[in-house]
């Protein structure tokens, strides 16, 4: 296999954990790697990265790029943006993934800047296809097809990026699944020297503190999620939620229409701009089903909609649809629940 | 210290109140449906902008969008709120652009702008979501970036200060100046209109606004120069042609899509005692709860 135009992902990692959204790219990742035939490569770069190749490879990885300095942790922009544009320069990539995180949020848009590749943010769904351009009738084989809801979730828009190298795109939290590949899978460490990559004048911006908290939020593998969209109507309804959530041992989730509205607190959010979730149970209450929530939940193994509109776009995805008000509904599940349950 | 602040910001459709009526028949947009408004997290970078002004005396803000002329406005609504000026950036070269053509444009207008120390924008604009101009504006520029950011902390000494909201906590970080600092929504929420001000602006009107004025509304403009809202274009700020809109845009967009989701057989169920409890003992017998 050649040893340019791979498929590479950027790998995130913190307390010596290669991040789950890292991992869930690379197992995407060496699908689509398969289907164009390539090499999938991984790139780690931080602090006392001795062994963190063994984390990577079970994934599919067939080589591991890794760039060690004791001032490349805590993550700042312009030295890690150096090292991808430097590294890519000399093997080009023909593909980049990375996490639609604050990390790879922050760096992706610098390294496409540089290297005037396209970028592609927040995809939930990624293929390999053709493409041809109407203006020109030049035709493409093998391109990204970088799939993501737009205009806040109301449209989905396939993106390619026909001439620019490496194409790239981020991708969020619990969007792929991740997949252990072949637990002895080995592949090749290429150790990179940081200087070679990084120059002092990189180190520009200083972390002089952080405090990192654990969401004390888990609604990415909530077994039961109980969700909350703009159709609840105030704060106060949340707690309606909350109730039937204790009840059932359930998280409580909430729309962006529900967040934007300030009913309850961002890290609650699902879909496309939030959390992806695949419960065996989603309560859907008062949420109308905009796409980019939709994207986030529909693997849910049995979906339950209460909404007073029986004509709410969530309620054609849903197993069972009870119209009318979630106030009067909810509080009748809690009830029945607790009078059949042992 | 006074500083010379500019603040990117942008005109978008109010995506988070969709109605029925926003999209046509054929699944595109129907954009005359959806009201126009200041990109919510510009606003909270405008804020941080004012908060400048107000700790550091004669500093100066600028509000710079990119955009159809009607975006003069949200530079309006900011000076209303405490900026000092606007610069418009429209020309029909820019229509279509991605992120990347885009943040070219951007750069483009700020060099032309000449001297500042801090640009300030929102994280991401709703129409888009992308968060990605901000960090491109600053590569371009070849300045530091500081994305994330929830307050601005301090400025002494050429550097800045600032607190990072991410995902899983809090970072403070020093930046040298002038640098690129994109503001979370989670950032303080901006300032009402001042109404001295709305009196006082409320006909500031940009170049191709004047052109639909009567006389004397042209003749108050002329006498005021500070209600002028400038008006740039692509050939003013020096922009590549290949490199602006569509043909600068590397993305292009192959497909769009109303999603018409696989339909499930649902059973409906009204706001009824004894259905609802037939619901929730199907579910315990299946195990699904309890």
């Amino acid at each position: 296999m050649s040893e340019k135009n791979n498929l590479i992902v950027y790998c995130e990692f913190d307390e010596g954990r290669v991040a789950d959204v890292s991992l869930e790219l690379l197992t995407k990742g060496r699908v689509l790697a398969d289907r164009l035939g390539v090499n999938l490569e991984a790139l780690v770069i931080g602090d006392n990265l001795q062994g963190i190749e063994s984390q990577i490879f079970p994934y599919g990885a067939d080589t591991v790029y890794k760039v060690e300095d004791s001032r490349l942790f805590p993550y700042t922009s312009n030295p890690h943006a150096a090292i991808l544009i430097k590294l890519f320069r000399e093997i080009q990539p023909q593909i980049c993934l990375m996490g639609a995180t604050c990390i790879g949020r922050d760096l992706g848009p610098r390294v496409s800047s540089c290297l005037h590749s396209g970028l592609t943010a927040d995809c939930t769904a990624l293929e390999i296809g053709d493409h041809k351009d109407i203006k020109t009738g030049k035709e493409y084989t093998d391109l990204l097809y970088q799939i993501r809801p737009a205009f806040g979730g109301n449209i989905v828009a396939t993106i390619v990026n026909p001439d620019c190298r490496p194409q790239m795109a981020t991708v969020r939290e619990g969007v792929m699944k991740k997949e252990i590949y072949d637990a002895n899978h080995k592949g090749k460490v290429v150790d990179l020297k940081a200087a070679d990559y990084v120059s002092d004048t990189d180190f520009v911006v200083e972390v002089i503190d952080r405090h990192i908290e654990k969401s004390k939020v888990n609604i990415k593998n909530a077994p039961i999620i109980v969700a909350g969209g703009y159709g609840v109507g105030s704060k106060e309804n949340f707690q309606l939620l909350f109730d039937l959530a204790d009840t059932l041992g359930a998280e409580v989730g909430a729309s962006r229409a529900a967040v934007d509205a300030g009913f309850i607190e961002h890290d609650r959010q699902i879909g496309q701009t939030g959390v992806t979730v695949r419960p065996k149970l989603y309560i859907a209450c008062g949420i109308s089903g905009q796409i980019q929530h939709i994207a986030g939940m529909q693997e849910s193994s049995i979906i339950i909609s209460i909404n007073n509109d029986p004509n709410a776009p969530i309620n054609t995805i849903a197993d069972y649809v009870i119209t009318g008000d979630m106030e009067d509904i909810v509080p009748k599940l809690i009830k029945y629940y607790k009078k059949n349950s042992k | 210290m006074s500083l010379n602040i500019i603040v990117l910001a942008k005109q978008v459709p109010d995506t988070r109140n969709v109605g029925k009526d926003a999209m046509k028949e054929d699944g595109t947009i129907n954009r005359a449906a959806l009201p126009a408004i200041f990109n919510p997290e510009d606003l909270n970078a405008l804020e941080q902008a004012l908060r400048l002004k107000d700790t550091h005396p004669g500093s100066k803000v600028t509000i710079l969008t990119m955009g159809l002329p009607r975006a003069a406005e949200i530079i309006r609504e900011a000076i209303f709120r405490g900026a000092d000026a606007g610069i418009v950036l429209t020309d029909r070269a820019l229509g279509g652009a991605d992120t990347l053509a885009t943040s070219y444009s951007l750069a483009q207008a700020v060099k032309k702008f000449g001297k500042y120390d801090i640009i300030l924008g929102g994280r991401q604009a709703i129409d888009g979501d992308t968060a990605q101009v901000g960090p491109q504006i600053a590569e371009k520029l070849g300045l530091p970036q500081v994305t994330y950011a929830e307050e601005i902390i301090s400025v002494n000494n050429g550097k800045v200060t600032i607190k990072r909201r991410l995902e899983h906590g809090v970072e403070t970080v020093v930046a040298p100046l002038p640098c690129v600092v994109t503001v979370n929504g989670s950032a303080a929420e901006c300032r009402p209109r001042n109404a001295k001000r709305v009196m006082k602006y409320k006909y500031a009107a940009s170049t191709s606004e004047v052109a639909n004025l009567s006389d004397i509304a042209k003749a108050r403009i002329q006498a005021n120069p500070e209600l002028n809202i400038a008006e740039w274009s692509a050939a003013f700020v020096n922009a590549d042609p290949d490199q602006i809109g569509l043909p600068g845009s590397p993305t292009k967009v192959k497909a769009i899509e109303n999603v018409v989701f696989t339909a499930k057989e649902s059973r409906r169920l009204d706001n009824d005692d004894n259905q609802i409890e037939e619901l929730i003992k199907e579910l315990i017998a299946n195990h699904t709860i309890g």
